[in-house]
């Protein structure tokens, strides 16, 4: 009979308060070890790599947009000194060119943007630089966006919609080999 | 009242806490699933700089990392200051990437090769001169979709 009532007592419930606090543990220790990491980024296609010299395509002086990085990270933008802060609103003027200014494109498919760097010009800088000229793509494209179909411009928009945006505003950023002026 | 009185002595069994570590386990779950391993043990100083044209890289198994920064203080006695690139775990040079790109590339399936990525993580300090020899190999490797990693700028808009 005595045994009978030990097994009984077996049959109790087993007290799960103490798994809140492993599973705690290992909550803490997955909070610990893992980072986040953030992946996100300035997205870049790089043009195909080719042997042969580029072709010096004759290339009208008021369609190209040039801008020049040094080794200690000054703009020169159309042959003139100007700062980085300056950049995307004078890189919409060129594109968009809405005066019809004889110096600027002729219109936003001709328009190309030149950027040239030094092998002494710093990462920050010329990604300063490179993320100005792609919004100031992007301030354009939402601009006509707004204006044709009343919606900003986003990636998940129709793809039709982009399409035709991107065609008539093409991103052309064209990179010339750096110049090795300046202190690696 | 004698009805009311006898209600709420009945009401005093403690709350049960058996669900607590079911809500703590999907806590944890949630976590094991949205963080990421770091794979790789960096071994260069890369602070990325901040940005506001950022896109988002979907799919990790797509991507490939390169980084290149200073050698952190431990390592400096043995590799010097001068930025280094570093592929997987280790120090490499510019010469390393193709095959670097390669071995990456058969864990892929052949369908998707022309949607890897290379994220390139470079410290903001960096000269362009080690990115651009870099550049100047993926090129030639013919891996042409890059990221230049960088963070949310916090003071934009």
């Amino acid at each position: 009979m005595a045994k009978k009532s030990t097994r009984d007592r077996m049959t109790n419930e087993i007290n799960a308060g103490s798994m809140a606090d492993i599973a705690f543990l290992l909550l803490i220790f997955f909070l610990v070890t893992t980072t986040i990491v953030e992946d996100k980024g300035i997205t870049v296609k790089l043009p195909p790599w080719s042997e042969e010299e580029p072709d010096p395509t004759k290339l009208k002086k008021r369609n190209v947009f040039s801008v020049l990085v040094n080794a200690q990270d000054q703009l020169l933008v159309r042959g003139d000194p100007a700062p980085v802060e300056e950049l995307r609103e004078r890189a919409k003027v060129f594109i968009s060119n809405p005066y019809n200014a004889e110096d600027m494109a002729e219109k936003p498919t001709k328009a190309i943007i030149s950027l040239k760097n030094d092998r002494g010009t710093s990462y920050d800088a010329y990604l300063r630089v490179y993320n100005e000229l792609k919004a100031a793509y992007r301030e354009l494209w939402d601009e006509l966006s707004q204006r044709k179909y009343g919606i900003p411009y986003s990636e998940d928009m129709p793809f039709a919609y982009k399409k035709e945006i991107r065609s008539e505003i093409p991103f052309v950023l064209s990179e010339a080999e750096p110049t090795a002026f300046g202190e690696e | 009242m004698a009805k009311f009185s006898k209600k709420r002595g009945k009401a005093s069994p403690a709350i049960s806490t058996a669900s607590l570590p079911d809500i703590i386990f999907m806590l944890l779950f949630f976590f094991m699933v949205v963080t990421v391993l770091r794979d790789a043990e960096l071994k260069v100083k890369v602070s990325t700089p901040y940005a506001t044209e950022l896109t988002k890289l979907e799919e990790k198994s797509l991507v490939n990392y390169l980084y290149i920064g200073k050698p952190l203080q431990k390592y400096q006695a043995l590799y010097g200051t001068s930025p280094r690139l570093q592929l997987g775990d280790k120090f490499s040079t510019v010469a390393d990437i193709p095959l670097f790109l390669e071995k990456h590339k058969i864990k892929v399936p052949e369908a998707r090769h022309g949607q890897i990525t290379s994220s390139l993580r470079v410290d903001g300090e960096v000269t362009m001169g080690i990115v651009t020899d870099v550049k100047t190999e993926l090129r030639k490797s013919g891996q042409l979709k890059v990221n230049y990693s960088a963070k949310k700028d916090p003071d934009a808009d």
